[in-house]
């Protein structure tokens, strides 16, 4: 009886602790600062804890909010991105790919156009004008992008290429012949790991370049290259034959749980963006190389997250603040190097980046620029997804013709195509 | 003799996966490692436990110990609520039928099988409107409301078992509805309020979906969203999360393993019967 | 209170009256106390449904909604998707295999428990604690046991034990191999909630007159046909009770299936909630989205609605 009243009694004040707002929500309304992402651990974390340092030293009186959703490369924080911004209750600024994916946010209904902002903090001269086409949607800039990351990667493995005396492969005739040499030691040739769904879409962007060159990949994307062109066809056969070097348990393993086998020397290639270096840091991995994928000498298939403001932000002035920092020099050096990107800008101290970095950042100067469709540049982020499913699919199918007629039925959804 | 053999190699099978979770906890990152995952860890450490616990600002992530309390903030009220609401509308529905009610039972018990994906925009929407979006008092009324069907079918299957004689003889002493229900039904009600706490506050408690929609400001997540977020959008430290999956799990574990046998007796009570 | 009143009050006549009001009043306020839940159900499910159903109809592709109406366009681009096709298949089997062997291993657990042994607290709780486990974390655990491991690097997870302990040739590569995908959730489904059903029939099986199987034993009748023709029949209001909890977790799956396998190679571990899921907040697709939710709706439906009308008849006949 006694501990049936000591029960009710504990419960009864926990019900009406629960009826009490938690924290202070309640604090001075004009010092805060809500950052949407999905960066919530590693060196992308960091990176936005830097930022956030920059920003404070400027703006001390702010506390900062920082809403993060992890989970399926962004698809959760999209979905509580989506309830937010037609809820009417959205973040000050918020995460997104520079490109054609800010289309999925309806940026005439619900973001601040930045095009006044850009022309005051002098971004036009700073950020290349590749960069600056990917962000005009609709004749406005929506975002501010604070990095570049390169989508064509290959990272081998030094211990591998040393040890058999191979040096990367320029070529799609020299990669297989490479392959060969490796599957007959038992080494795997190129590694995958596409649990996720989207990897296989993304190597294929390297094997796309390398097939079609920079302007004919371009031109999938506006509708200049046919998806039905022979060169499409030829870039499906290149890519099945590659899958036929990969490692039996890619299904199972994301990006970086296959790049374990480099780490492990027991495989030499694999084609990812250049978070890996960051990736392979923090396994205190070092004995690693990088090389263009074939074909892609001299392209560079870039990606940009950059932060956007919606209309209805409730701290305009913080968010406004915001941005400008990140598109500024001392922002994006706080961010850059922990995340294992480079800078947006072009002026940013290259002495604060590692090797890497240093030599992704020259070639982000003369390189031609492409945009990856799986990371949000390219196209419509609606676009994007049947790509990602249609190469998702093909691993497993191998069908050539049915994959790329899904292929030009999605380019024709998205009224690009005829 | 046979028997407990059979019984303890399933038993060992039923426990494995928690070894896993356990020894993964176990170890650094370093060390983590998928080829390696029934070995012991070299250096045995309770720091990937501490670290999912309290976040590392460092390394820029919130630790678990905001969200523990969000949770139960957020678990206890709604599975009293929920129980409370379910008790009033199963004795309803199971002694007072009026034209209609069995009806409205149906009704109400199909809402449980919606596949809540679908309805998240409306809700937030009208959740807004009402002015309970982005609070904890919000998800506990989403929960309440989401709760009824299955609260109401288990408490009616049990209130149905009470011989009618027994209501018939309150009435003829007097008592109303609600003196029946004060003074017939609730003294009975443990067993099935057993089996209804324990079920509502396992799902409450393990629910992300809505978790991670109608709160989602961090300072109030509960903890399911907030061990979603300790993996990162590319990388994952699987110690920290397999440690903090432990941690996320130790109420309702410990609930199972305490109140079971409450469990047991209400299911025996006929309150699950179909 | 005068014995005139009393006697007043207690005549058969004036009781039966006043009782008749009392019940009428008692009436009414049964009905309004299911008012609030009838109404919220109603809002929160059937008009969220009805919603759901109007914007699989129309052209809502963006955030801002587009209600132009296009008729069975996008149930008709669904069916011609080969990931929808594919996930409704999976769903199937998932369903079938998981009902089947959660059932199955339940029912076993169950019985291997009721005989009153030492220790049974103890098993029992063994058994029933995956139930406390969110879908997320045996998601994630079960996505380590079942990684078959590599050629290169060895196994790992449950091959890796199955060699350390000499059943080698029981390897497969679980959900990597697209021939299996989605079969391999439903083991982590079944150890989450077969200790449910455990319980389920061991409250059953407790719930059992002695005198029934005694009768049996007296008639010659060993166990195996004990169960049989006895037991078993006895327990069809349970079997029928756990299908239907069972059938629409397995009809909804989702949490377990992001955190475990995600869609798998080839889809082969796709379900139509992840689908869903995907295509309206990825591909901002909301009225390709709902057009799935619908569909799920009916499926579960096809489930659900015979059981409940046939439980609700057989209950009025009672």
């Amino acid at each position: 009886m006694v501990r049936r009243i000591w029960w009710l009694t504990i419960v009864s004040l926990l019900a009406i602790w629960s009826l009490f707002p938690s924290s202070h929500v309640g604090a001075a309304a004009s010092g805060k600062l809500e950052i949407f992402s999905w960066w919530t651990a590693g060196g992308e974390a960091e990176g936005l804890k830097g930022m956030f340092t920059a920003y404070q030293k400027a703006y001390p009186s702010v506390e900062i909010v920082n809403a993060t959703v992890a989970g399926g490369a962004g698809t959760n924080a999209k979905a509580v991105l989506a309830t937010r911004l037609t809820g009417g209750d959205p973040p000050d600024s918020f995460q997104v790919h520079a490109g054609l994916e800010v289309q999925k946010y309806d940026p005439p209904k619900y973001l601040e156009p930045l095009s006044g902002l850009f022309k005051s903090e002098g971004w036009e001269k700073v950020f290349p004008s590749g960069l600056l086409d990917l962000l005009r949607y609709q004749g406005n800039y929506w975002s501010v992008p604070v990095n570049i990351h390169r989508a064509n990667v290959m990272w081998i493995s030094k211990k591998v290429f040393s040890s058999n005396y191979l040096t990367p492969a320029k070529t799609f005739d020299e990669f297989f012949t490479l392959a060969d040499t490796l599957k007959a030691k038992g080494i795997v040739p190129f590694v995958l790991g596409d649990k996720e769904g989207w990897e296989a879409g993304h190597a294929f962007e390297a094997v796309l370049i390398g097939t079609l060159g920079a302007n004919g990949y371009r031109g999938l994307w506006t509708g200049k290259t046919a998806w039905t062109d022979a060169k499409v066809t030829q870039a499906l056969n290149t890519f099945k034959r590659m899958l036929t070097y990969t490692n039996s348990d890619h299904a199972a393993l994301t990006w970086d749980g296959a790049g374990q086998y480099l780490i492990d020397g027991k495989g030499a290639m694999e084609i990812m963006g250049d978070w890996e270096d960051g990736w392979f840091q923090s396994k205190n991995f070092t004995d690693y190389g990088w090389a263009s994928p074939p074909g892609n000498a001299g392209v560079f298939d870039a990606l940009s997250d950059s932060f956007a403001m919606p209309k209805a932000a409730r701290n305009r002035a913080n968010a406004l603040n915001w941005l400008k920092v990140s598109g500024s020099k001392a922002g994006q050096e706080a961010f850059n190097p922990k995340k294992g990107s480079i800078c947006a800008r072009t002026d940013c101290n290259q002495m604060l980046f590692n090797a890497y970095l240093q030599s992704s950042a020259k070639d982000w100067a003369k390189d031609a620029l492409v945009p990856s469709v799986i990371h949000g540049a390219a196209a419509y982020e609606s676009w994007a997804t049947k790509y990602k499913d249609a190469m998702a699919l093909f691993v497993t199918s191998g069908n050539v013709a049915s994959t790329q007629a899904a292929l030009q039925a999605a380019c024709k959804d998205a009224g690009v195509c005829k | 003799m046979a028997l407990y053999a059979l019984l303890a190699a399933f038993a060992i099978l039923y426990l494995l996966p928690i070894y896993v979770l356990a020894l993964t906890g176990l170890k650094s990152y370093a060390e983590v490692n998928l080829y390696r995952m029934w070995d012991w860890p070299a250096h045995v450490s309770l720091d990937s436990f501490v670290k999912a616990w309290v976040g590392s600002d460092a390394q820029g992530f919130r630790g678990l110990d905001n969200n523990f309390w969000n949770s139960v903030r957020l678990a206890v009220p709604a599975t009293l609520l929920s129980a409370a609401l379910g008790s009033l509308n199963g004795y309803v529905l199971a002694k007072w039928r009026f034209r209609g009610s069995d009806t409205i039972f149906t009704l109400l018990l199909f809402g449980m099988f919606i596949p809540y994906q679908s309805i998240l925009i409306p809700l937030v929407q009208v959740l807004n409107r009402m002015g309970l979006y982005g609070s904890i008092q919000g998800l506990i009324f989403v929960h309440v409301v989401y709760g009824i069907p299955i609260t109401t079918l288990i408490f009616r299957n049990y209130y149905a078992t009470v011989p009618n004689e027994l209501v018939e003889a309150a009435t003829i002493d007097g008592s109303g509805i609600f003196g029946i229900f004060r003074y017939v039904m609730v003294p009975i009600s443990l067993p099935a309020f057993a089996v209804v706490a324990i079920w509502q506050f396992t799902s409450i408690w393990n629910d992300f979906l809505f978790g991670v929609i109608v709160t989602p400001r961090p300072a109030v997540q509960p903890i399911t969203v907030a061990l979603n977020n300790l993996a990162g959008s590319y990388i994952v430290e699987w110690n920290v999360q397999m440690a903090g999956a432990l941690l996320a799990a130790l109420p309702t574990m410990l609930l199972y393993i305490i109140l079971g046998r409450y469990f047991m007796r209400g299911l025996l009570a006929g309150s699950l019967k179909a | 209170m005068s014995e005139t009143v009393r006697a007043q009050r207690a005549s058969p006549a004036a009781t039966r009256l006043r009782r008749r009001r009392a019940i009428t009043a008692d009436r009414l306020i049964a009905v309004l106390l299911i008012a609030p839940s009838a109404a919220a159900i109603a809002v929160f499910v059937y008009g969220f449904i009805g919603f759901t159903v109007f914007a699989s109809f129309t052209k809502w592709d963006n955030l801002s909604p587009d209600f132009t109406w296009v008729g069975w366009k996008n149930y008709a681009a669904l069916f011609n998707t080969v990931r929808f096709r594919i996930d409704l298949g999976n769903t199937v089997t998932f369903t079938l295999l998981f009902l089947a062997i959660c059932l199955s291993v339940g029912f076993i657990l169950a019985v291997l428990l009721d005989r009153g042994i030492r220790g049974e607290a103890f098993f029992r709780s063994i058994y029933l604690f995956p139930l406390a486990l969110s879908f997320i974390v045996t998601g994630v655990v079960w996505r380590w046991l079942l990684n078959p491991g590599s050629v290169q690097l060895g196994s790992t997870g449950v091959n890796l034990l199955l060699d350390r302990i000499g059943l080698g040739m029981l390897k497969t590569g679980w959900y990597t191999d697209p021939r299996i995908g989605i079969k391999a959730v439903v083991i982590a489904a079944v150890w989450q909630m077969s200790g449910y059903v455990m319980a389920m029939y061991l409250a059953g099986l407790r719930g059992i007159p002695e005198e029934l199987r005694e009768a049996a034993r007296v008639d010659g009748a060993n166990d195996l046909q004990t169960y049989r023709s006895i037991i078993v029949p006895l327990l069809h209001p349970i079997t029928l009770g756990a299908i239907i909890i069972l059938g629409h977790i397995s009809l909804k799956i989702f949490d377990l299936v992001v955190a475990m396998t995600g869609p798998g190679p080839g889809f082969s571990s796709d379900v139509p909630a992840f689908f869903m899921f995907d295509t309206t907040f990825r591909g901002n697709n909301f009225a390709q989205g709902a057009g799935i939710a619908v569909i799920l709706l009916l499926m579960v439906a096809v489930l659900i609605v015979p059981y409940l009308v046939y439980s609700l008849r057989t209950e009025t006949q009672r």
